[in-house]
């Protein structure tokens, strides 16, 4: 509502919280881009930084936490007031968990670094990650002007992502099927998909989220599901 | 910043003005105070001092022989002649002999005769009893007589002295406390006078005014305030009773005259008559009274009342009227004490007729205290200017016992709310 | 993660008989109120359910006070008050023709803002309205019926040995219990509370509040209140007032969630009033 509350402190109040859900959303979407390029150009200085950086989400989160307390207790918000920081608070513990499977990335970087790439294996990844950054970017767009249709496509653009962790999923099993020496690689490369693949189902969390901060109400349709790596299996050679 | 402290300074400049405002008007309030219960304090001081002598009475006593001859008739006064010449003995000539029964008042015999009809057996016997004195021997012994003055410019002559100052010298004569003027009615004698007639004349009146203007004020009040629709014609009975309040109040005697009187052929004279004459002239201030005090119960009770399901009837009369209440009484209180204090309707309609019997019902002629307040103030004898005194006297306190009636009336109808 | 919003069910409410709640004890249709040429209130329509709280909420002046006091015609009371439209209780309008405002009312009980009971003996005050209306023909049960009121509003424990007490040396909290008492010693079908709070400390209105509660399993409760969050506390319907028309009305939960009007979500977020 373009509005003022009558009591100004209250819009300070929920303008802080806008503010630093702005600063998670950039600092997840960041420790993402950065974690992939540091696996593409195994770049050792990157990946720890990425690992160092994720403290500064932790720390947002547990003031996003206290704040909205604060003024739940204080403010007694009601109607699109309550939704917005019920809907903070839950997007704040989406962005942590986000950042922190971009440091799980990271982490499995330093090793990846050591050895020798896979095929194309880190291409494909990169197809993905890149993937989910657009969604990450344009839902937090879709936050920040209460965009209920911006938001909804994120949603469904969830399923090619989903596409992409399966056939990545097969990829990798045909790499370790070649060669076994691929397997400590392709392994910790099956875990960066992994992660990269609940990274956009978080994002669709968010997105639902902004539609139920806009509406009023979730949306009524399931959520389209195209994982299906866990009922992947190669025929035996 | 600035701002409050040169506020600061300049309020501090300005409080001794103030405060010496405030002790001036103070002090006027003070000397306002002063100056009016000075008033009043010379005013009861100066009927006290002039009425308090009235509450004794010179009384003379005498043996007095009840002879039979006399008693059958009815020569009660011979008897008491008798018994003074026997006191004074050389008292020959028929010009001193006048001068001699002149000590005793006229109306004495009625007190021996009032003896011996109780006991009809005291015929022949002598008996001893206390009589008044003449009203000029009265005045001699409250010390109201200088004797210095030549005989030719007093009342009383020096031989009277000489007899009175032998009675005193024998303890015949003293000053007893004057019961007559509380039991007895008017007399052409101050001796004889009392306040009785009035009293109850006054009594029977207000009691007539109470009784007739109580309940219909209080109604009208009631009608006027809780049930009658609020138009034009409300607002003119409302200036009309208001105007009537301030009316003259002989206009209402004249009414009463006309109507009562003239019209209705009721008996001249009766407190009956001086009652509704007062009870018409006390409504207006019942019923405004009375209006005030019910505009003062707040409506939050009859709101209550209206919502449990009470009718407008039972709202006024179980909740509004009890809270009502005691400031409707101060309101008949304070219209009685001035009904008390009228003259002048009851001019109008003959209660200032010269009355002596004390009236026994409601249709007996009677007069009320001021207007016998008024007689005995037109009478030149001294004695009647002590009784008039007297008889403000009591009228005060009547006054005052009214209004004490009203508080503690008042204080037990006063529901805590 | 699933969000979900579930219309919110209180204690008392999954006890009550479910029938019960779903039909209307009072409706409001197309009501003009007129204070002489002023107009203050505009076509309301309204629907108040059977043995629920129904919470009327707007700011100052909106008209829901004059609303209520028009559900047992205590606005007869006011000259220069017109009134048009119907009102129905039970489906009869209580402005026709022929119907006894002092019986109405009777069905209908108040409470007001400021606790008003009458300088009488707290026994008298609950007494009074059973005894006018000859609800009660010995002493014994008239008795009964104060017993039975007091231990309703939970004063009984406290008024138990000083029954002849002035009824005005209660504490405020007490004061109002006492005329709630007194409201329903008649056993009226609807209760209406102007604001049975505004006037009590936190303690006091909590108990009044926790009373509404129990009361509403056998009354039916019209309440106007300042404070949205007791209206959001205490009722299960809801109506928005504003400048004298009803804005909005529905679940209390959905009101305070998520209104339909832009008027109400201004009111409710603290935007306006």
């Amino acid at each position: 509502m373009e509005q003022d509350h009558i009591v100004k402190s209250f819009d300070e109040d929920l303008g802080q919280i806008d503010a630093i859900i702005a600063e998670m959303g950039g600092l997840a979407e960041r420790q993402l881009a950065d974690a992939v390029e540091a696996l593409v150009r195994r770049d050792i200085e990157l990946a720890q930084q990425v690992i160092n950086g994720d403290k500064r989400i932790d720390e947002l989160e547990s003031t996003i936490d206290n704040l909205t307390i604060r003024v739940l207790a204080l403010r007694q918000p009601m109607a699109e007031d309550l939704r917005m920081v019920i809907v903070a608070l839950k997007m704040a513990a989406n962005l942590e968990r986000i950042g922190d499977y971009a440091k799980n990335v990271a982490k499995r970087t330093l090793i990846l670094a050591a050895m020798d790439p896979v095929g194309n294996a880190t291409q494909s990844v990169q197809r993905m990650a890149f993937q989910v950054q657009a969604m990450i970017k344009n839902v937090l767009d879709a936050y920040g002007a209460r965009d209920i249709g911006k938001a909804d496509d994120v949603r469904l653009r969830d399923e090619e992502v989903d596409l992409m962790h399966t056939s990545l999923f097969r990829e990798l099993l045909t790499y370790m099927m070649e060669d076994p020496r691929n397997i400590t690689a392709c392994t910790h490369l099956l875990f960066i998909a992994k992660n990269v693949e609940r990274i956009g189902d978080h994002v669709t969390s968010i997105a639902e989220y902004v539609h139920f901060l806009v509406a009023g109400d979730l949306p009524a349709d399931e959520r389209p599901k195209g994982d299906l790596s866990s009922q992947t299996m190669l025929e035996k050679i | 910043m600035s701002d409050r402290k040169t506020n600061s300074e300049l309020i501090e400049a300005g409080l001794a003005r103030r405060y010496r405002a405030e002790r001036r008007f103070k002090m006027y309030g003070i000397a306002a105070t002063a100056v009016a219960m000075s008033f009043l304090v010379i005013v009861l001081v100066a009927i006290f001092v002039r009425g308090v002598g009235a509450f004794n009475q010179t009384q003379i006593a005498q043996v007095v022989f009840v002879d039979p001859e006399l008693a059958k008739e009815n020569d009660w006064q011979g008897m008491i002649k008798a018994s003074l010449r026997e006191t004074f003995p050389d008292v020959e000539d028929r010009k001193g002999k006048r001068l001699l029964y002149g000590l005793m008042s006229s109306g004495a015999g009625y007190d021996l005769q009032n003896m011996v009809q109780n006991d009809a057996s005291l015929v022949g016997q002598k008996v001893q009893l206390w009589m008044p004195a003449s009203d000029d021997v009265d005045m001699v012994m409250k010390g109201g007589v200088d004797r210095n003055q030549p005989e030719s410019d007093r009342r009383i002559s020096d031989q009277e002295f000489v007899w009175i100052d032998k009675l005193a010298a024998d303890g015949m004569i003293e000053l007893q406390f004057n019961t007559r003027f509380f039991t007895a009615g008017d007399s052409r004698e101050p001796e004889l006078a009392g306040i009785m007639g009035a009293a109850k004349g006054s009594f029977y009146t207000l009691v007539v005014c109470f009784l007739l203007s109580f309940p219909l004020g209080v109604m009208a009040a009631i009608y006027l305030e809780e049930f009658s629709p609020k138009n034009r014609w409300t607002d003119l009975i409302e200036v009309n009773i208001n105007n009537l309040a301030a009316v003259p109040s002989i206009v209402f005697g004249l009414l009463g005259l006309a109507m009562f009187l003239n019209f209705f052929g009721l008996p001249r004279s009766a407190s009956l008559v001086g009652g509704m004459v007062l009870a018409l002239m006390t409504l207006p201030t019942i019923i405004i009274a009375s209006r005030l005090a019910l505009r003062s119960v707040p409506p939050s009770i009859r709101e209550a009342a209206l919502a449990v399901g009470a009718s407008r009837l039972q709202t006024v009369l179980d909740h509004v009227l009890p809270l009502a209440l005691p400031g409707m009484l101060t309101g008949a209180i304070i219209g009685m004490a001035r009904a008390l204090g009228e003259t002048a309707p009851l001019l109008m309609i003959g209660m200032v007729a010269f009355i002596v019997d004390v009236p026994g019902n409601f249709t007996d002629p009677a007069t009320a205290l001021p207007v016998q307040i008024y007689l005995w103030a037109d009478s030149p004898e001294r004695a009647f200017t002590e009784r008039t005194a007297a008889a403000i006297i009591v009228l005060l306190a009547f006054l005052i016992a009214m209004n004490v009636v009203a508080v503690i009336l008042r204080k037990k109808f006063e529901q805590r709310w | 993660m699933a969000l979900t919003i579930s219309t919110e069910v209180s204690h008392s409410a999954r006890q009550s008989d479910y029938s019960k709640s779903l039909s209307s004890k009072a409706a409001a249709r197309k009501v003009n109120v007129y204070y002489g040429d002023k107009q203050a209130l505009k076509d309301i329509n309204i629907e108040i359910p059977e043995c629920q709280v129904t919470a009327l909420i707007g700011p100052s002046g909106c008209g829901k006070s004059t609303f209520l006091r028009c559900l047992n015609r205590m606005n007869d009371v006011i000259d220069g008050c017109r009134i048009e439209g119907e009102i129905l209780l039970d489906g009869e309008d209580i402005y026709a023709r022929g119907v006894d405002v002092v019986h109405l009312r009777a069905r209908i009980g108040m409470v007001f803002q400021k606790p008003n009971p009458f300088p009488k003996s707290i026994y008298d005050n609950v007494a009074y309205g059973p005894k006018i209306h000859g609800i009660a023909k010995t002493r014994a049960e008239m008795d009964e019926i104060v017993f039975h009121s007091l231990e309703k509003v939970g004063l009984i424990d406290e008024v138990r040995d000083r029954m002849e007490a002035p009824g005005t040396s209660l504490s405020g909290g007490q004061q109002q219990r006492l005329c709630i008492a007194r409201a329903i010693a008649v056993e009226p079908e609807v209760i209406l509370m102007d604001e049975p709070c505004s006037a009590l400390d936190p303690i006091a209105t909590a108990r009044i509040e926790e009373l509404i509660d129990e009361l509403k399993q056998n009354y039916t409760i019209v309440m106007v209140t300042h404070s949205m969050q007791q209206a959001a506390r205490v009722s299960q319907k809801t109506a928005f007032f504003h400048m004298g028309e009803l804005v909005e009305q529905g679940d209390t939960t959905d009101i305070f969630t998520k209104p339909q009007d832009e008027r109400t979500l201004a009111y409710v977020t603290g935007r306006i009033g």
